[in-house]
């Protein structure tokens, strides 16, 4: 036994070169310092271990123990009849169909969990029984209830008044935790999609009837010998992904906006030099604002902060990673310290006091970096542990939101004191300009009196704007971080399509200062140069967490209802993209994108090529139902151009591909117009 | 650079506030807060803080409240190089100047009550140039025109071009085109008007050149008037924002010149406009706003040289204006209409008492005249020397397919705005006592009698090209020639007199419907009978007959009157099929001769509108020029409000002047001899068709039973008039069965 350990792991550790492993300076000079400490990161793991040639190609099936069965492809590629089978006589479609619906069941789950909790306290808020949470934004409560069959009026003596905000309140919670798990007709928000789209859903019977069911049923269906048809499975997959972007991710934003306030454009910083050498700097990281919201209110009390002046501290520097950073900045400003592959790097500084994490794209590395520091890493939902043995679990109750929260800003103040000599944060940091949604989007597109979405339109109308492209999703630590995101990026709006984008790839574009207003002059085609110089705007619009894709997907659906750009969201000059994903929750997104009628390109790689039946389903076939379809491209820059053709296809359907001309109108004419 | 001018409309934004602000404060102090303020005779408040906000302001401790509203509107200012967006907060702090610029009017006209004449044409003479706010009678007057499209919009100039020969040389042109144009502000203590003035041109809504006021602030009566126009004609509620905004951006064809040095509250009053998609131009190089989006094509246009400003102004806008290109040395447009010659003015003038001046149009053979022939037979102007005197005769014969003997005074009654619209030509009155004055401008040009047979050649082949096919005029100068004319017209317009007069409802089986105003009042219909003329007093029978015949699917079509459902009350099958059609379904049936039982429907263009006076047993009517109170305790534009937008309301009815006269006026609650009360203006116009109709219905010296205001304007005070005079309403069956 002696002999087979004596070789140590570490010398066939292979490192990182940062500078092929990142295009961003401060995660360059992080990793550098990790090696120089001896301390793992992501990247090194990367070049360390290959991913799994079979699974790659998305024919590995473990789904009874008369395997795992695996069918990669042939060498030389199929000749004739694709024999390939499983002991059961799965094939290759059937096997990569079901592992493909698998990760949209994952994915979907998780955005769903994370919008049963947040429906789950929004109910405790309705109940009056936390007094943590309160609804910030009555509006926005006012106008998702019709969804819910919530009357907003009531009558009084003949006469309509307006309805009690708390009965409101109760109904619209009731209703949207009932939306996880009810058992009759389907959900209540399909019918916010454009009229055309919710035909073909019904048409197709991919209507999601509960949140739940459809993830159950997924599981169900490609269990052993279940459903063997990867159309059908594909069907469902759509079912269920349908349940996430319109259903358990939509509730999810809708209602944290609704207690936490919808965002409204608002300067912050971002990257790793955000963190302050003489502040307690205390990292957030994961993804539901119900734990961040109380600790940005922690941090930023009076006494919390006195607090840390007593322990010798400046101050309390605040900062996130991953979504909920994206929560707490488009909020309330807080800066996100950095994107997914970032969040080992904030450990390694030596000045991290405390990162509180909850759910969802956590390392579990994180406890062996932190190991190394003061760091004192919490975890903070039941769901969500970590058998290290140096992870503080303070689990997080909403009945009792602030107090946990005080308890933990406070022992990350306490902790300030075991920070060590060693430290160095990167000094670099950019401005950038985020907290856009659908309601701030109408206003800055003609204010209080005028806005409205057909602004937008009318300069894609007139070529100024060539189209709309959403870019979101994750880092992937196979790919050059950030890399993709910001070239991919940079070439949309260089070709004047004008960009929304959310998650970790949102963060990227700010570290990057691409969200800022300037950008637009540096990177933008004339077009779409001029419109971001008339109404103030970056070229990149930061919509938010990965949860809140569900605001694109009713950006999308107000720019179809202003009007000239077609009847349904297929119909627009637009395309999505997730250049540097990895997450199964990516997955779930695409096949909801897609099944919208939104053109979806991934970067990377798609875990479909051992089965090139089903992909061609996914990369041709789907478009003929639903108007998106599949598509996937490593090369940022054809990857850009795919969109951008997509984007110019549309366009001549809709006729608007020449320059429009200018009409001179006469009596006649002005008559025609409408006034609504 | 769009964040130069939302920085400087934002900073416009805060300073105009907080003047304003400053000034209501020290108004409250020299002023008890319940004294009134307001425009003048309007029923629409401040019109712009009223319509976009539905805020109704009658005293100074009103105004705090649409000032706290513009203040809550005022955003961030624009900082630094990482700023927020800032397009909506540019229109916002816009909004809100403009709000602000609306309180401050009301305070001007508080503070000096002399400052604006309120009238149509300013008193040049006792050095009050400035008008100020349109009242109601002005509103609806010219606002008809904005709704039939002979103005197809306005031009809001701010500022003073560089010299008087330039400011004349742009607002001539808007002239030609037929817009408005409204002004505003100085530039550096000049105005365009008084470049108008300084050029000789004759200013005045009657011009269409409105000297609104000397500063930034009075362009808010130019929006004002927009949005009313909106209220009266287009049925859009007060505090309907988005869509009184977006009706504006689509009917109401207006832009905004910038002459001279763009300050930031000229930029805060400019972002304000935006929101109407009311576009600015100016002459000086400010940033641009070139994409689309809230206004139809660019926002702000920058640079523009003055002699192009007026094209590049009608393109940026997206107008399209058809001008008639007529061989004549004068210019020509209905915006010349209002232009007088005045004595100082006149060069010569045929007709008014001095000679004989006469119009007749006579339909010929196709093989009879020659299309385009004119000719003047006598004495041209060149023939006379200043001060001189004509005898006219003009002749016009009319040959084509589809042209019947109908139309013929349809054709003659174009005679009068036609020539008007000629540059520097008055005309007054028609058949046998017209009156044409010409000026010294325009024989200095060259005006020959010829001119006028080249423009109603030109016109009637373009305006009437359906029935058209040959026109030939004949213009007489000699006395012996204009009395033969004259003879010979006096017979003719006695038997089309008769032949009109004598038509009853009775005798025809169609009724026209008018749907002209339905773009403004989408559910009104008009019907038009012989007996029940337009309530906008433009229309008659026979008119809308000829207009079906030139115009087939046009806005006048046939309703075949089908079974009498109600012989009295005037309520006939077809239509009522009709207007429920027409109407969308918004309007079941309506009564021909009844204003008690479902009367018709009027868009807000009525000449008059009746009501009933439940004590005196009768009704009143008022017309639309008399601004005072009235005995049914509402005025005129009060009563406009109420009625218009297409609605019918039982007690009220939408007419014509000339129709109070007619025989089936009312007739169902009892005709003419059930009107009480009427201004003494109207009264006197109709004065004797009043006495021959009152004499018809068996009452002598009817119209001297009625009453008006200087008998009084409450039902109590008519009362014992009525009673004295033994007024026949008094003894009828009662008004309200």
């Amino acid at each position: 036994m002696a002999e087979l350990t004596k070789t140590p792991a570490a010398k066939e550790v292979k490192l990182a070169d940062p500078r092929e492993a990142s295009i961003e300076p401060s995660t360059q000079e992080m990793i550098l310092r990790a090696q120089k400490l001896q301390i793992e990161t992501v990247f090194d793991r990367a070049v360390t271990m290959k991913p799994c040639a079979i699974g790659l190609q998305g024919i590995c099936c473990k789904n009874c123990s008369m395997g795992p069965c695996r069918l990669p492809l042939p060498k030389g590629g199929i000749q004739g009849e694709d024999t390939r089978k499983g002991l059961c006589g799965a094939t290759a479609n059937t096997i990569c169909a079901r592992n493909f619906a698998r990760m949209v069941a994952a994915g979907s789950s998780a955005h769903s969990d994370h919008g049963r909790a947040v429906a789950e306290t929004f109910l405790s808020v309705a109940r009056k029984e936390t007094k943590d949470y309160t609804i910030k934004d009555p509006a926005k409560l006012i106008q998702i209830a019709p969804y819910f069959d919530v009357a907003t009026t009531v009558e009084v003596d003949g006469k309509k008044m307006d309805r009690d905000l708390d009965e409101i309140a109760l109904g619209v919670a009731e209703a949207a935790v009932a939306e996880f798990g009810k058992t009759g007709g389907t959900l209540s928000y399909l019918k916010r999609a454009p009229k055309p789209l919710q035909e073909k859903w019904k048409k197709e019977g991919v209507m999601p009837r509960s949140i739940d069911r459809e993830v159950v049923e997924i599981m169900h269906r490609t269990a052993m010998g279940v459903d063997q048809d990867y159309k059908n499975l594909t069907k469902q997959a759509t079912r269920c992904s349908l349940g996430d972007g319109w259903g358990g991710a939509m509730i999810g934003t809708d209602l944290q906006d609704v207690m936490f306030g919808s965002p409204t454009p608002l300067q912050a910083e971002a990257n790793l030099g955000v963190m302050k050498e003489d502040h307690v700097n205390i990292i957030v990281h994961g993804h539901e604002p119900l734990l961040s919201e109380m600790i940005v209110a922690a941090a930023q009390s009076q006494e919390m902060v006195d607090y840390a002046k007593s322990k010798g501290a400046k101050g309390i520097q605040l900062a996130g990673i991953c979504c909920t950073a994206n929560e707490i900045l488009q909020r309330h400003g807080v800066p996100p310290a950095g994107n997914f592959l970032q969040q080992e790097l904030a450990i390694i500084t030596g000045a991290c006091d405390a990162m509180i994490v909850d759910v969802q794209c956590i390392f579990q590395n994180l406890a062996n970096v932190a190991k190394c520091f003061h760091t004192k890493l919490i975890t903070t939902h039941p769901i969500a542990k970590m058998e290290q043995d140096n992870v503080v679990h303070i689990e997080f109750d909403e009945h009792h939101a602030m107090e946990d929260a005080n308890r933990i800003v406070k022992m990350s103040i306490d902790n300030f004191q075991n920070r060590g000599a060693d430290v160095m944060i990167p000094h670099h940091k950019t401005t950038q300009i985020a907290g856009f949604g659908v309601e701030s989007i109408r206003y800055h597109l003609g204010g209080s009196f005028r806005g409205d979405y057909f602004t937008l339109n009318d300069n894609i109308i007139n070529g100024r704007i060539r189209g709309i492209a959403g870019v979101v999703g994750c880092n992937n630590a196979r790919t050059k971080h950030n890399e993709e995101h910001i070239t991919l990026i940079k070439e949309l709006i260089k070709n004047d399509v004008i960009v929304l984008t959310t998650g970790c790839s949102a963060i990227a574009a700010g570290i990057h200062g691409l969200l800022t207003p300037g950008a637009a002059a540096v990177h933008c085609g004339p077009g779409l140069a001029e419109v971001c110089e008339t109404v103030g705007i970056p070229p990149v619009l930061h919509l938010g967490s990965c949860v809140d894709n569900s605001r694109i997907l009713l950006a999308a659906t107000e720019v179809v209802k202003a009007g000239g750009l077609g009847n349904d969201i297929c119909d627009l000059p637009a395309a999505g993209s997730a250049p540097e994903w990895m997450s199964e929750k990516a997955i779930a997104i695409g096949q909801y994108f897609v099944s919208s009628g939104v053109y979806t390109v991934f970067g990377y790689h798609m875990p479909l090529d051992g089965a090139p039946e089903f992909k061609d389903y996914l990369y041709r076939e789907m478009e003929n139902i639903y108007g998106g379809k599949w598509d996937c491209e490593p090369d940022p820059i054809k990857h850009a151009h795919k969109m951008i053709a997509h984007i110019d296809k549309k366009r001549k359907e809709l006729g608007i591909d020449k320059a429009r001309e200018r009409v001179l109108m006469d009596m006649a004419d002005r008559q025609a117009l409408g006034v609504e | 650079m769009s964040r130069l001018v939302a920085f400087a409309a934002i900073q416009g934004g805060y300073k105009v506030v907080s003047q304003v602000e400053g000034e209501l404060e020290k108004a409250l102090k020299s002023f008890d807060a319940s004294t009134k303020i307001g425009f003048g005779n309007t029923a629409y408040y401040l019109p712009v803080i009223y319509s976009l906000t539905g805020m109704k302001c009658e005293t100074l401790e009103d105004l705090k409240k649409p000032l706290e509203f513009a203040r809550g509107l005022l955003p961030p200012h624009i900082k630094g190089q990482n700023h927020l967006p800032y397009l909506g907060p540019l229109l916002d702090a816009g909004m809100a100047g403009l709000f602000a610029y609306e309180v401050k009017e009301a305070l001007r006209i508080l503070n000096q009550p002399d400052f604006y004449t309120f009238t149509e044409d300013p008193d040049i003479e006792g050095g009050k140039i400035w008008v100020g706010p349109a009242d109601d009678t002005i509103l609806r007057k010219r606002g008809v025109e904005f709704v039939d499209g002979s103005a197809p919009g306005f031009a809001a100039i701010v500022g003073a071009a560089p010299n008087a020969e330039i400011a004349k040389m742009i607002v001539e042109d808007y002239q030609k085109k037929s817009l408005y144009i409204f002004c505003a502000a100085n530039h550096n203590g000049k105005t365009v008007i008084e470049q108008c003035l300084e050029a000789g041109m004759q200013v005045g809504w009657n011009t269409r050149i409105v000297p609104f006021g000397p500063d930034i602030s009075s362009a808010i009566f130019a929006l004002g008037f927009a949005n009313r126009a909106a209220m009266a004609f287009g049925g859009v509620k007060p505090g309907d924002y988005r869509r009184m905004l977006l009706y504006n951006k689509n009917r109401i064809f207006a832009f905004v010149n910038a002459l001279g040095d763009v300050g930031t509250e000229w930029a805060v009053a400019a972002a304000g406009a935006v929101n109407w998609g009311f576009p600015t131009l100016a002459d000086t190089d400010i940033p641009e706003i070139l994409p689309t989006g809230i206004c139809t094509y660019e926002h702000v246009v920058a640079n523009v040289p003055h002699n192009e400003i007026c094209q590049k102004s009608v393109e940026v806008r997206g107008l399209k204006i058809n001008i008639t290109e007529i061989d004549i040395p004068m210019a020509f447009g209905p915006a010349f209409e209002g232009e007088r010659v005045r004595g100082a003015d006149l060069f010569c003038q045929t007709g008014g008492g001095k000679t004989q001046c006469t119009e007749l149009v006579k339909m010929a053979e196709m093989n009879e005249i020659e299309d385009g022939k004119v000719t003047v037979v006598g004495p041209d102007i060149a023939d006379l020397k200043e001060g001189g005197t004509l005898p006219l005769g003009i002749y016009v014969q009319i040959a084509g397919r589809e042209f019947q003997t109908d139309f013929e005074p349809i054709m003659e009654r174009q005679i009068h705005h036609l020539i008007n619209y000629i540059q520097g030509i008055m005309h007054i009155g028609q058949r046998d006592i017209s009156w044409v004055r010409v000026s010294k401008g325009a024989v200095e040009k060259g005006f020959s009698l010829k001119h006028i047979g080249v423009v109603l050649h030109a016109k009637f082949h373009q305006d009437f090209k359906k029935i058209v096919d040959k026109v030939q005029v004949t213009l007489f100068s000699k006395k012996e020639d204009v009395d033969k004319l004259t003879a010979r017209a006096r017979g003719e317009y006695k038997t089309r007199d008769e032949r009109v007069d004598k038509m009853t409802d009775e005798d025809v089986d169609l009724f026209y419907s008018c749907t002209l105003c339905q773009s403004f009042a989408p559910s009104h219909v008009c019907s038009v009978s012989p007996e029940r003329t337009g309530l906008c007093g433009a229309y008659n029978w026979m008119d809308c007959k000829a207009s079906f015949e030139i115009n087939p699917t046009g806005p006048n079509q046939p309703i075949q009157k089908g079974k009498v459902l109600d012989q009295k009350l005037g309520r006939f099958e077809g239509v009522d099929e009709f207007i429920k059609t027409a109407s969308k379904g918004a309007i079941e049936t309506y009564n021909f001769y009844s204003m008690v039982n479902a009367p018709m429907t009027t868009c807000g263009c009525c000449e008059c509108i009746a009501a009933m006076l439940p004590s005196c047993n009768g009704i009143m009517t008022v017309g639309r020029d008399y601004a005072g109170e009235t005995p049914c305790g509402m005025k005129f534009t009060t009563l406009a409000g109420v009625m218009g937008g297409g609605a019918s309301s039982p007690g009220f009815v939408g007419h014509s002047k000339f129709n109070i006269t007619q025989g089936k006026f009312v007739l169902g609650d009892g005709g003419l001899l059930r009107l009480v009360w009427m201004p003494k203006v109207l009264k006197d116009e109709i004065y004797d068709r009043l006495n021959a109709r009152g004499k018809q219905m068996g009452i002598e010296n009817f119209a001297d039973m009625i009453a008006d205001e200087t008998v009084g304007i409450t039902e109590e005070e008519i009362l014992p008039f009525l009673e004295e005079k033994g007024h026949p309403a008094l003894s009828m069956e009662p008004l309200i069965a």
